[in-house]
């Protein structure tokens, strides 16, 4: 097996064994980064010369005597995460040439125990997305299909993952951006709990919504992922004070006893009948394995994207404001005064997706409209969560589909945006209720692979984990790579 | 709908008709909103804009079928209020640091054009 195709733990076992060392690891990265990304188009930018020193690096503290999961394991990072000294922009021309002065804190977590960091993935503008297409620089392609989209917002990590560019990324999640993008990738996905892990260094989105959440290959590699840069941090006041357990002694082939519940609102007429079918398909192997299935009722599920396309962006409408050519990127200083430069800095550095989005959310704020619609949505919030509360009382894990369907081509739906922001009617409803996912891959159609998510309750990673390894273990899907 | 790939699911793809007037945002309403977000746009994507955002305002209409009164907010799922810290000098960044990105700077300040009319 090409070294660059190894996962994180099989990889940390070769470099335990001395059979191979992490700088021949990260060039075989390299390599393979040279060899595709020409088509894929994951990342936005690489740093092979600081990888290889972060690599030698790794290697010396091996040969000291040091060991971790991570140490020497070569990654990706998405470009919504500051990076001390490496070029940060978000997938937005309104940061273009930005050199962020501190990493954030899941990337210093990942650099302390001896990561190698191969370079920032792309993402939908400002995570603003769920195709990729809205990046300001470029699409990123899926590697089972180039004319298709990986999905997004980290559609970049996903498709590197998927193509063996990087064993592992970090992507962001505020509406289902790294599950959805994991699911279309054939890729493993997982957004933590919200405060789980860190978000000092994202670069915020909607603060109440946003988590970084781990990419790879398999189950295994995400909970490696997740234990290294999850944990409180005095540095994010919505972090949680919560301690973090041993996911990877909670992954177990079985789920004897367990109780997983299937919402039937997630299974509606008119979904693409391959996801419905594969889906059915991965129960039945649980319920081989030793599950019990419960039937549940998530009532608001219908609510939750109207709820979330108020809320999103109504936070987002803030955190954009800070985006104004005074103290980083694009500027207009030639503009006759503040406002104008304002007006310039905005009209030309973002997007219409991320325009269409501040305006929408400036509005749901706006007086005379706030009760109407941000407080609305927020009262609806309460009842989705309530929702997932009580359905979680009566099973250990909800198990759903990622998606309606699979990868849709390159410009399919970028005409119509609602249609667009559809798509992530299974992955948004999480989000709003601040409970954890993951997506994992549980078959093809026509190519395309189809993926399966496990939800459970506050800062039980460890149990959608475990349903999630048992799944995988007994089936393939996992070990299939595509034909880029 | 055939649920082929790339289509929507029926069910949900049903926008909400029950009303009689969908929102409408006016040219007016649109060129406040930007001038509120500061925010330029063109003639076209004010247009444009008016459009699309009608579409998604009526259909988040559909949260009006809910009786939300008797509902408190949520403003973050996690709980958490008032954290604290040690009232404690730390060292921070250095107005290098700070500076390094400034499109214009002066001295150890960012420059920028007059606030003040």
């Amino acid at each position: 097996m090409e070294l660059n195709a190894l996962t994180i733990h099989d990889a940390h076992d070769a470099l335990r064994r001395g059979e191979v060392s992490s700088v021949e690891l990260t060039r075989a990265v390299l390599n393979r980064i040279e060899a595709v990304d020409g088509r894929v188009r994951a990342y936005l930018r690489t740093t092979p010369e600081q990888a290889l020193a972060d690599a030698a690096a790794a290697d010396r503290r091996r040969a000291a005597g040091e060991d971790h999961p991570l140490l020497g394991i070569p990654l990706a990072i998405k470009d919504v995460l500051s990076t001390a000294g490496v070029e940060t922009t978000c997938g937005s021309r309104i940061l273009e040439g930005f050199v962020p002065p501190y990493d954030a804190t899941v990337v210093a977590r990942l650099r302390r125990v001896g990561a190698v960091l191969l370079g920032k993935t792309n993402t939908d503008e400002f995570a603003m997305g769920s195709s990729t297409e809205n990046s300001g620089y470029f699409t990123t392609h899926n590697p089972w299909d180039l004319e298709r989209v990986p999905g997004g917002s980290s559609g970049g990590s996903a498709a590197a993952v998927a193509a063996d560019e990087c064993l592992g990324a970090l992507g962001s999640d505020t509406g289902g951006s790294v599950r959805q993008p994991a699911a279309l990738c054939g890729v493993a996905g997982l957004k933590p709990t919200y405060g789980r892990v860190s978000r000092y260094g994202l670069v915020a989105f909607a603060s109440s919504l946003d988590q970084v959440g781990p990419l790879g290959k398999d189950v295994t590699d995400c909970a490696l992922l997740l234990g290294a840069i999850a944990g409180h941090d005095p540095r994010d006041a919505t972090s949680a004070d919560v301690p973090v357990p041993d996911y990877l002694a909670a992954l177990r082939p079985d789920v004897a006893g367990m109780r997983l519940g299937v919402a039937r609102e997630y299974l509606s007429n008119g979904m693409q009948p391959e996801v419905t079918e594969a889906v059915r398909a991965a129960l039945d192997v649980l319920v081989g394995l030793g599950a019990e299935i419960v039937e549940v009722s998530l009532p608001h599920t219908e609510y939750a994207l109207p709820t979330y396309y108020l809320i999103a962006p109504a936070e987002a409408s803030a955190n954009l404001a800070r985006f104004d050519g005074v103290r980083y990127g694009l500027s207009h200083p030639e503009a006759p005064d503040i406002w104008e430069a304002y007006r310039r800095t905005r009209q030309e550095g973002f997007g219409a997706e991320v325009k269409r989005r501040i305006m929408l959310g400036t509005y749901a704020l706006s007086a005379g409209y706030y009760d109407a619609y941000y407080l609305k949505a927020q009262k609806v919030r309460t009842l989705i969560k309530r929702d997932f509360d009580d359905a979680l009382k009566r099973c250990n894990a909800l198990v759903v589909p990622t998606t309606p369907a699979t990868a849709f081509r390159i410009g399919e739906k970028t005409d119509d945006p609602l249609r667009m922001y559809l798509f992530d009617v299974f992955t948004l409803p999480l989000n709003l209720a601040g409970l954890c996912g993951i997506s994992v891959p549980c078959g093809f159609a026509e190519g395309l692979p189809i993926g399966l998510q496990v939800l459970g309750g506050a800062y039980d990673e460890a149990t959608i984990l475990r349903v999630a390894y048992a799944y995988e273990q007994a089936t393939d899907w996992h070990r299939r790579t595509p034909p880029v | 709908m055939a649920g082929a790939c790339g289509e929507l699911p029926s069910e949900i793809a049903t926008l909400d008709t029950e009303r009689a007037e969908p929102v409408r945002l006016s040219r007016d309403q649109v060129l406040h909103i930007a001038e509120l977000a500061k925010l330029g746009i063109t003639e076209a994507e004010t247009e444009l804009f008016a459009e699309q955002l009608s579409e998604i305002l009526d259909y988040a209409e559909m949260l009006n079928r809910l009786d939300t009164d008797a509902i408190p907010p949520t403003a973050q799922a996690i709980g958490r209020t008032n954290v604290m810290r040690a009232d404690r000098v730390e060292p921070s960044l250095s107005p290098d640091e700070v500076l390094a990105n400034a499109p214009r700077r002066k001295d150890d300040m960012f420059e920028v054009q007059p606030i003040l009319d």
